[in-house]
């Protein structure tokens, strides 16, 4: 008798008014195997687990959990499946223990006592089955992420689930902590569990699965097994054309000191002291990287240098002159650009039409109109040659921003900061929901504003992105400068770096 | 994802759901006055007769449109700028101080038309004057702008008697209020423009300053999408974090968004003041601030959106002051209850039939 697939999809379907986010998507995942669905943004990865955990009910179409079909009406019958999600965002209860968290929704009764050392039982079989220790009285808001994470993986095995669903689950991990990750994930294959991994990255899905399907623009396009393919065919499948994974650039030629950091910190609205003490230069003609996990200071040392956020103390230097205390408006004036980490938060404002947003920051320049009054036509022009330029789709300067993909919205950004043609420019995040296609158009203006002489700092928590771009790296930790190192150190290295255990 | 943002055309947006969402709330309107036993059929026709069948319900009608535009634009001003002024009540009322004092001041020497502008700046100085405090403080203390201009509009009523008892009064006179302005301190009715259309105002008090209301409803359509101040303030009050990124100065562009906002609530007293009453009364603003709320939120708070929901807003007056008179069964407080009901439809419900729509367009486009 043949063994039926943990999960299988047949035909379903799911549009969003016009958006045709599922198009019948067939799938099977077979029992005690790690999947990979991988896909760029928008491409409906989300929307179909969504569907699988009853977030949103499929226009057409069947799941079958076990070989028998299943509607999933909301996220308790997918737990009653055996289904268990290990969201991008945790859903935990920061100042609740992590025996708290895990009993959240299912004490076991009215009164806690009966039902907390039940769960304590249970959490310290788990711990010890599959690897995933942690301790049950901590706070969650004292763990680090990889800890927390393992909540919500702990979470989903206490409410027995045979089909662990990640999403995007190394974002926030340092490369330690990913392979610790994908370890247990390991143990739980071998141990019959089912995982379906969603990501971006084409390398963790050639590290750890065994098959992989690919996802475009809504469609299921290719399910391979992941011996059997590589990172160049599975790329290609999801753009749907060839591209270039490594940047291409060529030898640095640093030249004068533009943008210089000295002993600066900064804190945030507690208190709380973010930036510790950090020095740096960046020449004109290099392009400095910033590695990190994710909330070790460097947003908020890009802030404090953009002018947004006022530093405790320190010097920052543009071309010898003191800027600490200038305001954004100033510093874009002496030719400072900022791409912002975060474009819907700060770099766009998703209501405005596109050209609108091609000016934000620089609406005060006379280019767009005298007297107080906004030219419309100059602006709508300048927005129309920036279109035609970055290929930014569709090429309509009077659509409205929230509107755009995230590749193109990140391109409006990028356009804007780019084509002032700056002095320095300090860019956070470039690509992150970026597609891949338009990840290697960004990634090449970058190396070429470098190209021209320009001072470029960079922020990513992509440490593949800081290693193929950046001609030095900085590795932060804990508000600090831990160390640099060159742009050919090893990922190991600075792996270990970025977990503050060597320098 | 929902069907929020699905895009809709024009027309449906701003046509279509606001007709559906008026008619439902007469409909509902229809039904409250069906159940107190009174025929609605005949109801909205005393409604629609009161307001528009004769000219001088027109011209009454107007008049209060009048009011309502500017403090509708008042409220939409500061609305895009991130702020909810709800201090329009008070800003307009000592906007009627401003008004007052250069007609006292001008009336003997000018002709109106001398002292008009400088009525308009006393009035609008005044109003920015009164929103200039709370803005103040919202800029640089963080105090909330909804409690302190709601406090400024007692502070502001408080003041106002208190001048008008102890201050302006004329001597030996018992009524609360400033001796009658001349001629020269009036703004002119409109008689000209309402028999262009063969219309006879009769005694309605509609006047110069409905020809101010709409200059300014212009005037803040350039400020909002014209000029530089408005992206601004549109930015600040889309995303003030994209404010801040784009280096755009918190405290200077709220309290010039606020004084703006006070400005235009301060005008709206030219038309009660100097072209109704042509005195200074007590209270004579009547509500006009708030209904200014209602207004911004019905027309979107776009200019010709918040001129035609004043429009609403002045047949509901004036058509409601009829019909109570024509119908005793349906009192004053029934009328509010009727501009309820049209505010919760067409303001707090604006969506409510979008996501229908949205199906219904989808399907007749695919077909």
């Amino acid at each position: 008798m043949s063994q039926h697939p943990a999960i299988e999809l047949v035909g379903i379907d799911k549009s969003f008014g016009a958006v045709h986010a599922n198009k019948n998507i067939n799938l099977k995942v077979e029992k005690g195997t790690i999947h990979g669905i991988i896909g760029e943004n928008g491409a409906g990865k989300s929307t179909l687990m969504s569907i699988i955990y009853g977030f949103y009910q499929a226009d057409r179409g069947e799941i079958r959990i076990d070989g028998k079909p299943l509607t999933i009406r909301d996220s308790q019958a997918a737990i009653a499946a055996g289904i268990g999600m290990v969201h991008q965002h945790f859903m935990l209860v920061e100042n609740f223990t992590v025996l708290e968290n895990i009993m959240l929704g299912a004490e076991g009764g009215q009164l806690l006592a009966r039902g907390a050392s039940g769960a304590r039982r249970e959490l310290k079989r788990l711990e010890t089955d599959y690897g995933l220790d942690v301790d049950p009285d901590a706070l969650i808001e004292d763990l680090p992420v990889g800890k927390q994470q393992r909540v919500e993986i702990l979470k989903a095995l206490y409410r027995s689930a045979d089909i662990l669903i990640l999403d995007e689950p190394t974002g926030v991990l340092t490369p330690a902590e990913a392979d610790h990750l994908f370890k247990v994930l390991k143990v739980l294959r071998d141990q019959g569990k089912t995982v379906i991994l969603i990501t971006h990255k084409l390398r963790e899905i050639m590290a750890i699965t065994d098959e992989v399907s690919v996802m475009r623009r809504g469609e299921m396009v290719a399910t391979r097994k992941t011996a059997d393919t590589t990172v160049e065919e599975l790329a290609e499948l999801m753009v749907g054309r060839r591209v270039l994974l490594r940047v291409e650039k060529g030898e640095a030629k640093p030249g004068e000191v533009r943008l210089s950091v000295k002993n600066l910190t900064v804190k945030d609205s507690r208190g709380v002291t973010m930036v510790d003490n950090v020095s740096f230069d960046v020449r004109e003609g290099e392009i400095v990287g910033i590695a990190g996990v994710a909330g070790n200071g460097q947003s908020e040392l890009l802030e404090a240098i953009a002018g947004i956020r006022k530093p405790a103390a320190g010097e920052i230097l543009l071309d010898g002159q003191p800027i600490a205390n200038a305001d954004p408006a100033r510093l874009r004036a002496l030719g400072l650009a900022h791409i912002p980490e975060d474009r819907h938060h700060m770099g766009l404002v998703l209501k405005f039409s596109e050209y609108e947003n091609a000016v934000l920051g620089y609406h005060r320049d006379s280019r767009y109109g005298q007297a107080g009054f906004l030219d419309l036509k100059a602006m709508q022009a300048e927005a129309v040659e920036k279109i035609a330029k970055y290929d930014i789709r569709p090429p309509n300067p009077l659509l409205k921003t929230a509107n755009f993909s995230g590749g193109n919205q990140q391109k409006i950004v990028v356009a804007r900061e780019i084509e002032r043609d700056p002095r320095a420019l300090i860019i956070g995040q470039p690509t992150r929901g970026v597609d891949i296609g338009a990840i290697e158009f960004i990634h090449r203006r970058i190396v070429d504003m470098r190209d021209a002489g320009k001072a470029v700092l960079l922020v990513s928590v992509e440490l593949d992105e800081i290693r193929s771009l950046s001609d030095r790296i900085l590795v932060m930790f804990a508000g600090k400068v831990v160390g640099e190192k060159t742009a050919d150190a090893g990922e190991q290295t600075l792996g270990l770096m970025m977990a503050g255990i060597a320098a | 994802m929902s069907t929020a943002s699905v895009p809709l055309p024009n027309w449906i947006t701003y046509g279509l759901m606001p007709l559906l969402n008026l008619l439902v709330a007469f409909f509902i309107s229809g039904l409250v006055v069906w159940w107190i036993g009174e025929d609605p059929i005949a109801a909205l026709k005393l409604l629609i007769e009161g307001s528009l069948g004769r000219g001088d319900a027109i011209g009454f009608t107007l008049f209060y449109a009048t009011s309502f535009i500017f403090t509708g634009l008042s409220v939409a001003v500061a609305f895009h700028a991130g702020l909810f002024n709800i201090g329009s009540e008070g800003q307009a009322y000592l906007g009627g101080l401003g008004a007052a004092l250069v007609a006292l001041a001008l009336d003997h020497y000018v002709p109106w038309y001398v002292t008009m502008p400088f009525a308009v700046i006393g009035a609008a100085l005044f109003g920015a004057a009164w929103a200039f405090i709370p803005a103040w403080l919202q800029a640089k203390r963080g105090s909330h702008i909804v409690i302190t201009t709601i406090m400024f509009n007692f502070i502001g009523a408080a003041l106002m008697v208190y001048l008008l008892v102890n201050v302006l009064i004329v001597p030996g006179k018992m009524a609360p209020e400033t001796r009658t302005f001349l001629p020269g301190g009036q703004l002119p009715k409109l008689d000209w423009l309402m028999a262009w259309f063969g219309l006879k105002l009769g005694p309605a008090p509609f006047n110069v300053s409905f020809l101010i209301a709409l200059v300014m409803a212009f005037l803040v359509w350039v400020l909002i999408w014209r000029t530089k101040l408005g992206y601004e303030m549109r930015t600040l009050g889309i995303s003030p974090s994209a404010a801040v990124y784009a280096g755009i100065p918190y405290g200077r562009t709220v309290i010039i968004a606020m004084l703006i906002s006070g400005g235009l609530a301060g005008m709206m007293a030219l038309n009660p003041v100097m072209g109704a009453s042509a005195r200074l009364q007590v209270e004579f603003v009547g509500g006009a601030g708030f209904v200014g709320i209602a207004v911004s939120l019905m027309g979107r708070s776009h200019p010709l959106g918040i001129v035609l929901a004043a429009l609403l807003f002045g047949i509901l007056y004036q058509g409601g002051a009829d019909l109570s008179f024509e119908m005793p069964n349906i009192t004053r407080e029934m009328i509010v209850v009727i501009q309820g009901l049209v505010i919760l439809f067409a303001g707090a419900l604006e969506y409510m039939f979008r996501p229908a729509m949205v199906h219904l367009y989808q399907r007749l486009r695919r077909a």
